[in-house]
């Protein structure tokens, strides 16, 4: 007799999973991004998939939900084998996902958005497909307005638009994925108020992301996932935040360590009463006032979406403001173009890597493109020169690349450090950081913050924009918190408690809010 | 009423029927999001299929009907390029374009050869819509295409905004990934809206030959064409707004077939030109356009 | 063995071989059209691809009517490694043309190593100028310049019928076209009896030099920086806007060339139908290389290849001398759908033998 097993025998208990995927493997060209992945979700209960950045939890769901084909393995919904192609394979079967870049045409209303590729017949009737959206709606008790256009929603109420397609279209399971990544504390205590709504009338939800805290609130279980396979599943009530950590990082995380904090020079970089609009012609930065002094990092804490992209691509000279002034030893950079500002001595790392090289060029080109005039003889470029140059900062700042590589064979760590060496190379008094290690892996995220603190050792003033709550606290001097366009505090970072700073970021004043413990 | 303008308006109304069905036309393949700068070729195309098809079969609205089809087929080629291959769309837009005037010439050459006085067909008739009424009498003394372009106005609104088809296209042309997402049939939606917008664009180019002249000649589009692409800008992509731009250029290119009768000292190329000028400025105005579909002049490829 | 086509970069050999692939769809396809005019295709392509080559007089006449392809297929490129869609080629060449024409009818007392020099930079300069709305338009409110430059292409063929038939027309014959150029503003003649003439070797020189300057110059590498990634360049500080336009009206002034070539070289004076679409057809031109100056060269040179079998299929056979359009057309459609092939790979996989597991 085979020995029986803790798990078996409670999976006789639930024999018939809501979902099961066995042996799921996926490759993009030479990645293996899901690598023999063996995932199942119970009736009724939250499961998560936790993982960092690239560890294969969005490239599986998008395999359930049809996006992607799987190159092998195989996925049964309800007990049956079933073969999902695209994702009307996958709202047959009653599988709905929700993603982090929304599925929603601004243009259109609630109401076309929800019945959208659902709509039998010919005939488009406004008042009818309002009243059916607002029927999904109050089944489940979500609250939305179906004769509003989609663009002048919040980012929450949209969220709350893509789930209420999903319930028209009867989901029987819902896929999240990174849904709180956009969303302000207040609005994700709203979306774990729905979640829970929703699982009481039935549903069954996967939940992905890489936020521990979340994880533990709401999930019954959790899988994590690392480098494309499976390092484990295991039951919420067995385990803690520690032990996830480890399993998603799969080593200990060496830290990056400061020196402690020393003395602070003269500001350098002055923002006054600066304000822009984004792209939809709303302000999303207002009178915004700050300084950063030589030899200090000031960091930007705040959630994706509150004027960081503003910020950044003001002070990289691509967004023009609306009002203020930015100074750089009382030098007006104000409305100037990135050429001004990097004669002036700021260093810009930008917020979209493959926005700040042109990929079809060459590592050296790209190395040259932005002093293009120091590489010219007699009119020409002199191709020695630059190649030689391109060798230099190559060696220097350890880039695993040719000089003649075109920049989009490169890998993201890699990319990043083809920008650092054209920024840092220049020993800027200013170094505006945005994102900087976004997407990054591990070493290279390493490497990255270590070159800040170098820098700032050096004596440049730095200006860190980052989303990683983590990050900006380990790096920081002091903490500057935007929330809505407005910086609504700075502290000095021994005061800044991971704590404080969600109050601050979340705009409210009261302590309750207990979403960061 | 003054009949310099009675005679003005029904002109207008007459230059402006092949611009309607042209940017209609165009209408449907931009608000799926394809620029298809193969109008200039399809109207061309249309107006060649209509003569020959009514030639040959002896009935006007036999040749209508055939040029609908073949322009519906233009539109389809269009789509092998653009939709299927994912090919730059000003490219295969303006190949396509080179296409059929290679082709409607050659086979107009080839049935017809090189006369001395080409080859004209009887146009249709006109038909006064208020009988003998005294000004609207005179204006509304229409063909039956000119009435049916104005009808299709409506019809157009109606199928964008209160069709399912229409809200497929709609979310195909802003974020087709959305659309897909949603199980929309992205490709099969701009084919679709190509296959419409091609054979649009062909009509009005039949009611040139069919209609307007009776014949069938080498220069009968002269770029109207690209005046469509600027009327569907100058209309914000509303299928109402297009038909004012049309009106509007229909009136200026009707004054200035007037006003040279009327011994104005400027030269008439410029009245020849102005249509053609006042578009350039309407665009500079217009400038940076939010309407614009957004997935426009973008291949949609699933990864 | 398993074929199976993925995404992904195709063998680099295989680029140049498109063309060449996209030639033989070519006439496959318009075969059909062919047999449709009663006549045997392969006659057909005798007269287009060697028949032009056979002689000394068609071989040059196929340099002849290559030289204005050179020169809009290089004025189309230029401006597209700055991402620019310079469809205004033709209205740019005619712009040419009237300045060469004018200049011609002025010129007359002084030598011809002064005029020449002259013609040519006055037809640069001019085609420059008709590019200049269009490029401002696209770079200071973005307007698309494909729309613009379609419109100023039909708009200035209005403003030479003008010309043509007022201040210009020619007082001798009384027709529709200008009086004819001095004798020392005309190009001189490469090679006796023929129509060859200097122009060719100026096209030859332009292709020569747009390639240098887009490969060695710093003005090239911020085109094609600008061509490949407005957002990344505009970040490394290259002013887009500017190189943009710089672009924009060399280009503009490289078909103006083409123009001063026809007026100079060919016909002598201006008339309605000097330029029987080489602006678009230079596009063709460009897209069969690859938008790659040299391709660009033997792309331009094939089509003035087929254009000059035109003639001959069309006398030789009776079949209408616009087959050589729906042929280049053809060409240009297929390539363009070739071209996408190099986003797909096939990879031949061999099943490798199961061993037997032992229990």
């Amino acid at each position: 007799m085979p020995p029986s097993n803790p798990e078996t025998s409670e999976a006789c208990a639930h024999i018939m999973y809501a979902i099961e995927m066995k042996g799921i493997t996926k490759r993009f060209g030479p990645v293996i991004a899901n690598n023999k992945v063996d995932f199942n979700l119970e009736q009724g209960e939250a499961h998560a998939l936790l993982g960092e950045n690239g560890a294969g939890k969005t490239t599986l769901m998008r395999i359930l939900y049809g996006l992607y084909t799987a190159d092998a393995g195989q996925i049964i919904v309800n007990g049956q084998p079933s073969r999902i192609d695209s994702p009307k394979d996958a709202i047959r079967l009653g599988i709905g996902m929700v993603t982090q870049h929304f599925t929603l045409v601004p243009t259109l209303t609630v109401a076309e958005n929800t019945v959208l590729g659902y709509l039998p017949g010919f005939r488009l009737d406004p008042k009818r497909i309002q009243a059916e959206a607002r029927r999904a709606a109050d089944r489940f008790g979500i609250e939305v307005q179906p004769d509003a256009l989609v663009r002048h929603l919040s980012v929450g109420e949209r969220q709350r638009v893509e789930i209420l397609k999903s319930l028209y279209r009867n989901a029987k399971v819902l896929i999240l994925d990174e849904p709180t990544a956009v969303l302000v504390p207040q609005e994700v205590d709203v979306l774990f108020e729905t979640l829970a709504r929703l699982r009481q009338a039935g549903m069954s939800i996967i939940f992905i992301s890489h936020k521990l805290y979340e994880v533990m609130t709401i999930c019954d279980r959790i899988t994590v996932l690392r480098d494309g396979h499976v390092v484990g599943t295991v039951k919420k009530t067995g385990t803690t935040q520690t032990e996830l950590a480890a399993m998603m990082v799969g080593r200990e995380t060496f830290g990056v360590t400061r020196q402690g904090e020393r003395p602070q020079g003269l500001p350098v970089l002055r923002l006054e009463k600066l304000s822009a609009k984004d792209p939809k012609g709303r302000l999303a930065l207002k009178d915004v006032s700050l300084s950063v002094n030589a030899g200090e990092i000031l960091g930007i804490a705040g959630v994706s979406g509150n004027g960081q992209a503003e910020l950044s691509q003001v002070l990289a000279g691509t967004l023009k403001s609306t009002g203020g002034q930015v100074l750089v030893a009382s030098e007006n950079l104000t409305c100037r173009d990135p050429g001004c500002f990097t004669s002036a001595g700021v260093g810009r790392i930008p917020e979209d890597r493959h926005e700040g090289v042109v990929g079809e060029l060459t590592v050296a080109e790209n190395l040259a493109l932005e002093h293009l005039d120091e590489f010219v003889d007699r009119g020409l470029l002199d191709s020695q020169k630059i190649l030689r140059n391109a060798e230099k900062l190559i060696s220097e700042y350890q880039i695993k690349a040719s000089p003649t590589d075109r920049a989009r064979t490169l890998s993201g760590g890699n990319l990043q450090k083809v920008i650092l060496a054209r920024v840092l190379s220049r020993n800027p008094q200013v170094v505006i950081a945005s994102q900087p290690t976004r997407g990054l892996d591990v070493g290279a995220t390493e490497y990255v913050r270590s070159q800040l603190l170098e820098q700032r050792d050096r004596g440049a003033a730095i200006l860190l924009v980052s989303e990683d709550l983590d990050e900006v606290v380990a790096l920081s001097d002091r903490i500057a918190v935007i929330y809505e366009g407005r910086i609504v505090g700075i502290l000095p970072a021994r005061e800044a408690t991971v704590a404080k700073l969600g109050l601050m970021m979340s705009g409210a004043n009261e302590v309750e809010h207990a979403v960061y413990n | 009423m003054d009949t310099f303008l009675i005679g003005l308006m029904a002109a207008t109304l007459r230059v402006a029927t092949p611009l309607i069905f042209g940017t209609l036309g165009e209408l449907f393949c931009e608000r799926a999001g394809i620029l298809n700068l193969g109008i200039e070729g399809t109207l061309l195309f249309g107006s060649f299929v209509g003569f020959a098809a009514a030639g040959a079969s002896g009935s006007l609205w036999i040749g209508v009907l055939a040029a609908l089809v073949a322009g519906s087929l233009c539109g389809l080629l269009m789509g092998l390029f653009t939709v299927k291959l994912g090919v730059n769309q000003h490219v295969s837009g303006l190949g396509i374009t080179l296409l059929l005037t290679g082709l409607s010439y050659f086979a107009f050459r080839l049935i017809y050869g090189q006369q001395a006085i080409p080859p004209s067909i009887k146009p249709f008739d006109t038909f006064p819509l208020f009988g003998h009424l005294p000004v609207l009498g005179a204006i509304f003394d229409q063909y039956t295409l000119t009435y049916l372009s104005f009808l299709l106005v409506p019809i157009v609104w109606w199928v964008v905004y209160r069709s399912n088809f229409g809200l497929h296209m709609r979310a195909v042309g802003e974020n087709p990934e959305a659309a897909d997402a949603a199980g929309v049939n992205v490709y099969n939606t701009r084919y679709i809206a190509l296959a419409i917008g091609g054979g649009l664009m062909a009509v009005g180019g039949a009611f040139l030959s069919l209609a307007q002249l009776g014949a069938f000649t080498f220069g009968i589009i002269n770029g109207r064409g690209w005046v469509c692409i600027a009327l569907i800008i100058f209309g914000n992509w509303e299928a109402a707004r297009v038909l004012w731009g049309a009106l509007l250029f229909g009136l200026v290119f009707a004054l200035q077939l007037r006003l040279q009768s009327t011994g104005l000292q400027l030269p008439y190329e410029v009245f020849l030109a102005l249509p053609y000028l006042v578009t350039i400025a309407v665009l500079a105005l217009a400038g940076r356009n939010t309407s614009v579909p957004s997935a426009i002049l973008k291949p949609y490829k699933r990864e | 063995m398993r074929f199976t086509i993925e995404r992904g970069n195709a063998p680099a050999w295989i680029r140049p071989l498109i063309p060449l692939v996209a030639i033989l769809v070519t006439f496959i396809i318009t075969s059909v059209v062919i047999l449709w005019a009663k006549a045997n295709p392969f006659s057909a392509y005798y007269y287009f691809l060697i028949a032009p080559l056979s002689n000394q007089v068609s071989a040059l006449e196929v340099l002849v009517k290559g030289t204005p392809l050179l020169l809009t297929g290089a004025a189309v490129t230029f401006a597209f490694s700055a991402g620019y869609f310079n469809i205004g080629a033709e209205g740019q060449l005619l712009a040419g043309a009237i300045a060469a024409a004018g200049l011609g009818m002025l010129l007359g007392p002084l030598p011809a190593f002064v005029n020449i020099p002259i013609m040519l930079i006055g037809g640069f300069a001019a085609g420059m100028l008709w590019a200049l709305i269009p490029a401002l338009l696209k770079v200071r409110l973005m307007v698309d310049e494909v729309v613009t430059t379609l419109l100023m292409n039909t708009v200035i063929t209005f403003f030479i019928s003008w010309l043509l038939n007022g201040y210009w027309r020619d007082p001798v014959s009384m027709q529709p076209q200008s009086a004819t150029i001095a004798p020392s503003t005309v190009f001189p003649k490469l090679v006796l009896h023929s129509r060859l003439h200097m122009g060719f070797l100026v096209a030859l020189l332009v292709i020569l030099v747009i390639y240098f300057v887009l490969r060695r110059t710093p003005l090239g590498l911020r085109m094609r920086a600008v061509g490949l990634s407005k957002n990344a360049a505009h970040f490394n500080s290259v002013k887009v806007g500017r190189t943009m336009l710089t672009a924009a009206l060399i280009s503009g002034g490289i078909a103006g060339l083409a123009g001063v070539g026809e007026v100079a070289g060919i016909h002598f004076h201006l008339i309605a139908q000097i330029s029987p679409g080489y602006g678009y057809t230079g596009i063709i031109a460009a897209t069969l290389g690859g938008l790659n100056p040299l391709g660009v060269g033997l792309g331009a040179l094939f089509i003035g290849l087929i254009d000059t079998g035109a003639q001959t299929v069309s006398s030789a056979m009776g079949i209408p001398i616009y087959l050589g359009n729906v042929v280049e057309a053809t060409l240009l459609l297929v390539t363009l759908g070739m071209f996408t092939l190099q986003n797909y790979r096939i990879t031949i996989t061999t099943p490798t033998p199961q061993k037997e597991g032992r229990i």
